[in-house]
C-alpha cells in the first residue's frame, strides 16, 4: 500500500515535470508553429538565474518563481526580435537557427559559469510514507505544474490577451485588420513561452542541479511531449505528459532510470507514427 | 457497347462533417472528351483527386478499364495510364524545362537515347523548345501550364485529366490550348474542368455539371447552356458577378 | 554542349586535385598533420552522407550521427570478436544501411514528414546514446567485446589487408585508404545523381506529389536515399573507429549530429563539394580553436576556444544570412560576374544615386 502511494507520487511527479519542461515549448509551437531547439537552454538559464538570484541575496522563492521567469522571458524577447522574426514560416530554418542558439548558449554559460554542476538545496526536506521516504519538494513541483497549466488555460480561455493570441495564431492578417499588431503578439508570446521555461528551469534546479549542457537532457523530452501532444497547448501537453510520464516512471521502476528514458523515447516514436498530428490532432480536438 | 474507360460507382468522400463528393456515378467511354463544370466548391477538383488516388474515397469505387483502383496509391494509378494536370501547376520548380519533361519521359523509355528524343519531340509539341534550359520556377504562369501539360503527355497516359487548363492564359494561349486538347483527343480520352464557356465550346463535347459534390446533369454543351437550373446555380451567378 | 563540358571539366579538376593530394600529401607533411588530414577525409565522407540525404533527397535527418556511431560500434565489436577486418568492414556499412532502411520504412511509409522526421531521427539518436552509455558493466558484451558504456571501447584493432590479419594498416595506410574512399564516395555519388535514380530523387525533393502523379513511388526513392546515406555514414564511422582505435557514446551525441548539419549548411545543400569543404573548414576551425573545454581563465582567448559558442554563432549566421551555403552562393556570384563580363556592350550602368 505504502509502496503504491510512493509509486503514484513518482508517476505524478514524472508527469508534472514533463509538463513543466514542455509547456513553454508547447506555447511557442502551438501558437507560432515555431520549434525552438534552444528551449532546453532556456530551462538551463532559468536554473542559473535562480542560483545567481540566491547568491545575490534574494530569497530562494523570489529567485525561483520571479527572477528566473523574468530573466529568461526577457532573453526570449531579445531572441525573437534578433533571430526568430526573420524566419517565420520557415519551420526547418527556425529549428536550425535555434539549434545554433542552443550551442551558442551552452558555450556562453560554460564561459561564464564554468563546466561544473552548481546546485541549491531543495527546501521542505523529506516526507515519510509508511516505511518509505520521499522528498516533499516532489509535491511542490506537482503543485507548481498544476498551477501553471491551470493559469495558462484560464488566460487563453477567458482573457482578452488569450483571445488576441488565439486570433493572431489562427489568422495573422485578420488579426492585423482588427487593429492587433501581430509582431508584438509574436514577441510577447515567445517571451511568455521563454518565461515559463525559465520558471520550469528555476523550479527544477534544486532537483537536478544546473550545468551548461543540462538543456540537452530536457530538449528531447520536451520536444516529443509537444509533438506527441499536438497543436492544443494545454490539453496536448497534459495528455502527452501523462502518457509519457507514466511510461517513463513505470519502466524506470521496473528496470533502471536509463531504460525508463529509453522506453519514453521509444513510446514517443510509436505515437508519432500512429498519430502524426499528435494526440490532440485525433482526440480532444476542441481543446486549448 | 464497349466497357467504359473510367467508371465511378456511388463515389463519395467526407472531410470531417462535410460531404465533399457524394454518390457520383460517372462513366467515360474510350476516347471520349468530357467537360466538367460547376461553381467553386462543387467538388470537381476533389473528384479528380479521388480518381488519381490522391484521396481515398469514403464510399464507392473507381474503376479504370474495369479494374477497381479505389485503394490504389497515386503512383500505381499513374502507371496504369491516368495523367493529371492540376489546377495550380504542379511542376519541378528547381529544375529546367528539359529536366522536367525528361523525368516524365524516362519512366516510359528505359533507354536514355529514346528518352532524349522523346523530350525534344515534346518540347517542340508544346512550343517550349526555346525555353528548354530555363528553370521552370522562373517561367510565367501560362508557360508553366504548358510545361505541366508536356510532363503529363510524356508519360503517354490513356486518360488525361485537365484541371482548368486555360486559367490565367492570354486569348492566344487559350486558342492554342484548345487546339492541343483536340489534337490529344485524337487518340486519348480527356476530362477537362473549365469555367471558360468559350473554351468549352471550342473543344465541343458532352458536359457534366457538378453541384454541391454531386452530379446535377449531364448533356451536350448546347443543352446545358439552355438548361435553366444550370444557369441558376452557375451561369446566373457568373453573369451577376 | 557547354553545360556538359563544364560538368566534365569540374569532375576532371576534382579528380586531378584529389589524386595529387592522395599521392603527394604523405611526402610533404609531418605525421601528426597527416593524422589530422585523415580525420578531415573521414568527416568529409560523413558530410557527404548528409549532403546526399538532405541536400539531394530533401530529408532533414537530425540523427545522421546515429548511423556514424553504429558503423563505428559495429566495426569495433565485430573486429574484437573476429580479428580479421574484411567482414567487420562490410558489416560496419551494411548494418547502418539496414538500420536506416528499417527506420526509413517506418517513417516514409508512415507518411511522416518535415518536423516529425526531425523529431524521430533525433529521438532515435538519443535512444542509442542512452542505451550505449549505460552499458558500462561487464554484463554488457557482444561476444568477447565489452561495450564499456560511457568509457567506450578502447584499443580497437586496425583494418588489415583482406585475408591477411597480420598486415595491419599503419597511419599512412589509413590516410591513403580514407582519401581513396572519399574520392570513391564522391565520384560514386556523382554517378548516382546523374543516373535515372538520382534524378528522380531530386524530382521527389522538388515536388513529391508531381513525382507520384508521374508514376514514381516517392516513399521508395526516399527510403533508398536514406539507406545509402546510412551506408556512407557507417563507412565513415568504421574509418573513424580505426583512426582513433577508440569509440565512445559521444559519437551518438547531439553535438555530433549538429556538427554534421553545420558542415552541410556552411558548404551548401544540393552540392557534393560543398559538404566536403564545409566539413574540412569547420573541422579545421574547431581544431584551431582548441579543445571543447575552456580553461576557465576567463580571457577573450577562452571565448574563442569555446567551440560550441563559435559553432552556434556560425550556424545562426548561416541560416540568417547565407541560407544556401557557401558553394551555391559563390557559384551564383561567379556566374553573375561572368555573365556581366561576357556580353560586350554592357547594359547601362546602374544609376549612382538612387532616388
Amino acid at each position: 500500500m505504502d509502496l503504491a502511494v510512493v509509486l503514484a507520487i513518482q508517476v505524478l511527479y514524472a508527469i508534472a515535470s514533463l509538463a513543466l519542461i514542455s509547456l513553454g515549448l508547447a506555447i511557442v509551437f502551438g501558437m507560432m508553429r515555431v520549434i525552438n531547439l534552444a528551449h532546453g537552454e532556456f530551462l538551463m538559464l532559468g536554473g542559473y538565474a535562480a542560483i545567481v538570484g540566491t547568491h545575490l541575496g534574494f530569497g530562494l522563492w523570489v529567485s525561483m518563481l520571479v527572477l528566473a521567469p523574468a530573466a529568461v522571458g526577457l532573453i526570449g524577447v531579445v531572441v525573437e526580435r534578433t533571430i526568430i522574426r526573420f524566419l517565420y514560416g520557415r519551420m526547418i530554418d527556425t529549428m536550425l537557427a535555434t539549434w545554433g542558439l542552443s550551442l551558442f548558449l551552452i558555450g556562453l554559460t560554460t564561459f561564464v559559469f564554468g563546466n561544473t554542476t552548481v546546485g541549491i538545496s531543495a527546501p521542505f526536506g523529506a516526507l515519510a510514507i509508511g516505511r518509505y521516504r520521499t522528498s516533499a519538494y516532489t509535491l511542490f513541483v506537482i503543485a507548481v505544474a498544476t498551477a501553471v497549466l491551470g493559469g495558462v488555460y484560464v488566460v487563453l480561455r477567458h482573457t482578452r490577451l488569450g483571445l488576441i493570441a488565439r486570433g493572431t495564431m489562427q489568422n495573422a492578417n485578420m488579426a492585423a485588420a482588427l487593429g492587433v499588431n501581430p509582431p508584438r503578439v509574436y514577441a510577447v508570446t515567445f517571451g511568455v513561452g521563454a518565461a515559463l521555461s525559465g520558471l520550469a528551469g528555476g523550479v527544477l534546479a534544486p532537483v537536478s542541479g544546473v550545468f551548461p549542457t543540462i538543456g540537452v537532457a530536457y530538449i528531447a523530452k520536451a520536444f516529443i511531449t509537444v509533438i506527441g501532444g499536438g497543436a492544443a497547448i494545454v490539453t496536448g501537453t497534459v495528455s502527452a505528459a501523462s502518457l509519457f510520464g507514466t511510461i517513463n516512471q513505470l519502466a524506470t521502476f521496473a528496470t533502471t532510470p536509463v531504460f525508463g528514458e529509453v522506453a519514453l523515447l521509444g513510446a514517443a516514436i510509436v505515437l508519432i507514427r500512429l498519430l502524426p498530428q499528435g494526440i490532440t490532432g485525433r482526440f480532444f480536438r476542441r481543446g486549448l | 457497347m464497349a466497357a467504359p474507360l473510367l467508371e465511378t460507382r456511388s463515389l463519395g468522400i467526407r472531410f470531417g462533417g462535410v460531404q465533399a463528393v457524394r454518390d457520383v456515378n460517372f462513366s467515360l467511354a474510350e476516347g471520349e472528351l468530357r467537360c466538367l463544370i460547376g461553381p467553386n466548391g462543387a467538388g470537381k477538383s476533389t473528384f479528380f483527386k479521388l480518381i488519381t488516388g490522391q484521396l481515398q474515397p469514403s464510399q464507392g469505387q473507381v474503376l479504370f478499364r474495369g479494374r477497381d483502383v479505389s485503394a490504389a496509391a497515386a503512383h500505381e494509378i499513374a502507371r496504369l495510364g491516368i495523367g493529371i494536370k492540376t489546377q495550380v501547376p504542379s511542376v519541378f520548380d528547381g529544375l529546367s524545362v528539359r529536366e522536367n519533361i525528361w523525368l516524365a519521359a524516362i519512366r516510359l523509355h528505359r533507354r536514355r537515347r529514346a528518352a532524349a528524343a522523346a523530350v525534344d519531340e515534346m518540347l517542340a509539341r508544346v512550343g517550349l523548345a526555346a525555353l528548354a534550359d530555363r528553370p521552370v520556377g522562373q517561367l510565367a504562369h501560362g508557360q508553366r501550364q504548358w510545361v505541366e501539360l508536356g510532363i503529363v503527355l510524356s508519360t503517354d497516359p490513356q486518360l488525361i485529366l485537365l484541371d482548368e487548363p486555360a486559367a490565367g492564359m492570354t486569348h492566344e494561349e487559350v486558342l492554342r490550348t484548345a487546339e492541343l486538347v483536340r489534337e490529344i483527343n485524337r487518340d486519348k480520352a480527356l476530362i477537362v474542368v473549365e469555367h471558360d464557356m468559350q473554351f468549352i465550346r471550342m473543344i465541343a463535347s458532352r458536359v457534366t455539371v457538378f453541384n454541391q459534390g454531386a452530379v446535377l446533369v449531364e448533356d451536350t454543351i448546347a443543352n446545358i447552356l439552355r438548361n435553366p437550373v444550370v444557369r441558376d446555380i452557375y451561369l446566373g451567378k457568373q453573369a451577376a458577378a | 554542349m557547354s553545360a556538359r563540358a563544364g560538368t566534365l571539366a569540374g569532375l576532371a579538376a576534382v579528380a586531378a586535385f584529389g589524386l595529387a593530394f592522395l599521392l603527394l600529401a604523405p611526402h610533404w607533411v609531418e605525421l601528426d598533420t597527416l593524422l589530422d588530414l585523415t580525420v578531415y577525409m573521414i568527416m568529409s565522407i560523413l558530410a557527404l552522407s548528409l549532403g546526399l540525404v538532405w541536400g539531394y533527397g530533401g530529408i532533414l535527418c537530425f540523427g545522421q550521427a546515429a548511423f556514424f556511431g553504429l558503423g563505428a560500434y559495429t566495426y569495433a565489436v565485430a573486429m574484437v570478436n573476429i580479428g580479421e577486418s574484411t567482414l567487420p568492414f562490410l558489416l560496419a556499412i551494411a548494418l547502418p544501411a539496414g538500420f536506416a532502411a528499417l527506420l526509413g520504412y517506418f517513417m516514409f511509409y508512415g507518411r511522416i514528414s518535415d518536423v516529425y522526421l526531425g523529431v524521430i531521427t533525433l529521438t532515435v539518436t538519443l535512444i542509442l546514446f542512452n542505451t550505449v552509455n549505460s552499458t558500462a558493466g561487464p554484463e554488457y558484451h557482444i561476444g568477447s567485446a565489452r561495450l564499456g558504456g560511457f568509457n567506450g571501447i578502447p584499443s580497437i584493432p586496425p583494418l588489415n589487408i583482406p585475408g591477411r590479419p597480420e598486415a595491419a594498416l599503419d597511419l599512412e595506410g589509413m590516410f591513403y585508404l580514407s582519401t581513396a574512399l572519399l574520392l570513391a564516395t564522391y565520384f560514386g555519388l556523382r554517378a548516382l545523381l546523374a543516373s535515372r535514380f538520382g534524378r528522380v530523387v531530386v524530382g521527389v525533393r522538388e515536388n513529391e506529389r508531381r513525382a507520384e502523379l508521374l508514376g514514381y513511388d516517392p516513399r521508395l526513392y526516399k527510403l533508398a536515399t536514406f539507406a545509402i546515406g546510412g551506408a556512407i555514414a557507417g563507412l565513415a564511422g568504421c574509418l573513424f573507429a580505426n583512426w582513433g582505435a577508440f569509440v565512445s557514446p559521444t559519437i551518438f551525441g547531439l553535438a555530433q549530429s549538429a556538427q554534421i548539419i553545420i558542415w552541410v549548411i556552411v558548404g551548401g545543400r544540393g552540392t557534393l563539394i560543398g559538404p566536403i569543404l564545409g566539413s574540412i573548414a569547420m573541422e579545421w576551425l574547431t581544431t584551431t580553436l582548441g579543445a571543447n573545454q575552456t580553461t576557465g581563465t576567463g580571457g577573450l582567448a577562452d571565448l574563442w576556444s569555446n567551440a560550441p559558442l563559435v559553432l552556434g554563432a556560425i550556424l545562426i549566421g548561416f541560416v540568417l544570412l547565407v541560407p544556401r551555403g557557401l558553394v551555391p552562393t559563390l557559384a551564383d556570384g561567379a556566374g553573375r560576374l561572368l555573365r556581366r563580363r561576357l556580353p560586350a556592350p554592357a547594359a547601362a550602368p546602374a544609376p549612382e544615386v538612387a532616388e
